[in-house]
């Protein structure tokens, strides 16, 4: 650089550098605001109260809150008996309740020795994917709504509907369907039911296309998304991140496939997606896929739904003998698990509850350091968690 | 495990499931007898000693040559290979399941009370349609010194298996390692373990209420903390607050 090119304009070395420090120290002047994001925001999905430090615009620490929605479900689960719980645990990730059933369902089936029949384990495992959908739609058209974008939320809520009518027509309930029996179903699916949900899932595909072509490739998402809030796999792991935010970080790892075998999984033909990035973006394109896939996984399972029946002998008055299972099964969120230790008793003695938003959300303090404070509601809208599943 | 079959049932415990199967199917025939049947396990005997899966018992063998005398015991439940240490190595053992069995993932910790909970006499605090549970104190699989346990569960993405790990805490002062310099996730469990049985983590960073306000007294999870539905306490973040019936005159018949 020649100085001769900026002619009369002659700055004072020295002064130039208080000038300088005189903008670093405004900025230092601001680093102890504090900012109380929540209890009340339009980013999460129920109460959660986000306390960041700033310097500036960047973010110091972050500190999230939690607990404004502790209904004590493992304390209440001591009190209940195995059928009421399914009632109770339907509330934890309200969005997905279908998938909450099943992993408790099936480790009270563990305990006592009973398997569900097969047709009941396929219709579990379509609605369990049918959840998965519903949940995962919704976040793919609030991740628009995230960054500026409104019209996918709307397509988000408007599609997801037509998988919640299929939730209701086979099971009587929107969120909270209560579906699951020990043993099996407590339903067959009604007439006419497979093609309806059939026709549901074409439009759903054509859906995710629109959400493609509309989110990922536009300018203002990819700017806003791609290289923000980088998780690393090993450091996800190590914090319990699970699911689709720990796929989007390069790890292979989904219970479908490589847990304990469960449901119809073994039986069907399915990928697993992941993503190197480990983004705000790499989260929402592997969501993106992963409906897809669940799409698929669905038809699959429709067109090789066995017929029988759909409920297994058991005792009408449910007793669990004396055991300790886990149970843990891949939930639209990530891992949910089950601890479940039976005395013997109509209700368990303890029933420790593994939620996957906990964990998930677990390492925002460490994800929020440094970053701007527009980018914490893409961040926290891209690990997509459910209060009640933090909250429990 | 690609081979099994695809049923909920436990695959990976065949005998157990087996010899546990005959109780619900024999109940099956005659429910009424079941309603009528004590609420005391049948087998009180719980030695699982059927050998186990040959890959799980690979896997103990593993842990056991990374942790060494700080195992105690060990068994399968359902698939799941459960391993109780002393609390000494409470720690090591995490560090020997993230090293050696490559558990590079922490799914859970969490608290364990084995005390049955208490029957409160009287017409206040309990609820009836509650379940019965047996009145003795008996400690699950791998069993327990005392009434507080620790377990926890790490897993592995690569390998694709997992290790259940529980530790007696003593109940005079009950305190273990912390495990967030092994597994950074630790972080929260602990703060809800702690708020929930009391129980504390020596070397945690900054141990603190999570879900509960700080003024909240009591360790909700234990079993003598009773669960009491319709009990009013008033909220500690109430403003508007209406005299409570018996506040203003303790000595009144609200005492209670």
């Amino acid at each position: 650089m020649t100085t001769t090119e900026t002619p009369g304009f002659e700055v004072d070395p020295a002064l130039h550098r208080t000038l300088e420090n005189a903008r670093v120290n405004v900025e230092l002047d601001n680093g102890d605001m504090i900012l109380n994001l929540g209890p009340q925001h339009p980013a999460t999905h129920g109460t959660l109260r986000l306390v960041v430090r700033l310097d500036g615009e960047r973010v110091v620490a972050a500190d999230p809150v939690i607990g404004y929605m502790h209904r004590g479900y493992e304390k209440l689960s001591e009190f209940r008996t195995y059928p009421q719980i399914t009632t109770l645990i339907n509330r934890i990730d309200w969005l997905s309740s279908f998938a909450n059933e099943v992993p408790f369902v099936s480790g009270a089936e563990q305990l006592m020795g009973v398997e569900a029949p097969p047709r009941a384990q396929w219709i579990r495992t379509i609605l369990t994917e049918l959840s998965r959908i519903a949940t995962i739609y919704l976040f793919l058209g609030e991740m628009g709504l995230q960054v500026g974008a409104l019209t996918p939320a709307f397509w988000g809520f408007r599609d997801r509907e037509l998988v919640l009518n299929l939730i209701e027509g086979a099971t009587g309930g929107r969120f909270h369907p209560n579906f699951n029996r020990i043993g099996g179903l407590k339903d067959d699916l009604p007439w006419g039911w497979i093609s309806e949900c059939r026709a549901t899932m074409d439009k759903i595909l054509k859906g995710c296309d629109d959400f493609e072509d509309v989110l990922v490739g536009n300018e203002i998402f990819e700017a806003r998304t791609r290289g923000i809030g980088i998780i690393p796999g090993e450091l996800g792991a190590a914090y319990g991140v699970s699911g689709a935010n720990l796929r989007a970080s390069g790890v292979d790892w989904d219970l479908r496939r490589d847990g304990k075998p469960y449901l119809a999984y073994p039986e069907i033909d399915f990928k697993v997606w992941t993503h190197p990035d480990g983004d705000s973006f790499a989260r929402y394109w592997v969501r993106l896929q992963e409906t897809r896939e669940a799409v698929r996984m669905v038809i699959q399972l429709l067109d090789g739904l066995p017929a029988g029946s759909i409920m297994a002998k058991v005792p009408r008055i449910i007793k669990v003998p004396e055991g300790e299972v886990w149970v843990e099964v891949e939930n639209p969120l990530g891992q949910m698990g089950y601890y479940i230790v039976s005395k013997g008793a109509t209700g368990p003695f303890r029933v420790k509850i593994r939620s996957a938003s906990f964990s998930n959300v677990s390492i925002l303090p460490w994800l929020l350091r440094g970053v701007y404070v527009p980018d914490v509601i893409t961040i926290m809208g891209s690990l997509y968690f459910i209060l009640g599943d933090i909250d429990r | 495990m690609a081979d099994e079959t695809p049923e909920v049932g436990a695959p990976d415990a065949p005998e157990e499931a087996a010899a546990e199967a005959e109780t619900p199917v024999a109940e099956a025939e005659a429910p009424e007898a079941a309603v009528e049947a004590e609420p005391k396990p049948a087998e009180p005997a719980p030695e699982p000693e059927p050998e186990l899966d040959p890959e799980i018992e690979a896997r103990f063998a593993r842990f056991e040559a990374g942790l060494g005398d700080g195992v105690i015991d060990h068994a399968e439940s359902h698939g799941t290979l459960v391993v109780r240490v002393r609390p000494d190595a409470w720690k090591r053992a995490a560090e020997v399941a993230r090293a050696d069995l490559d558990c590079d993932y922490l799914s859970f910790i969490a608290g364990m009370d084995w005390m049955p909970a208490p029957k409160t006499p009287g017409d206040e605090g309990t609820d009836t349609s509650a379940p019965v549970q047996p009145d003795t104190m008996t400690f699950g699989v791998t069993g327990s010194k005392g009434r507080f346990q620790v377990f926890a569960h790490a897993q592995s993405t690569t390998k694709h298996w997992g290790i259940t790990l529980k530790t007696d805490v003593d109940e005079a002062a009950p305190a273990v390692d912390s495990w967030v310099s092994v597994y950074p996730g630790a972080d929260w469990h602990e703060r809800e373990c702690w708020e929930m049985y009391g129980i504390d983590f020596t070397g945690h960073p900054k141990i603190r209420p999570l879900y509960l306000p700080a003024e909240f007294e009591g360790n909700p999870l234990r079993k003598d903390f009773a669960l009491i539905a319709r009990e009013v306490k008033p909220w500690p973040g109430l403003v508007d607050v209406e005299p409570m019936p018996g506040d203003d005159t303790p000595e009144d018949e609200g005492a209670a």
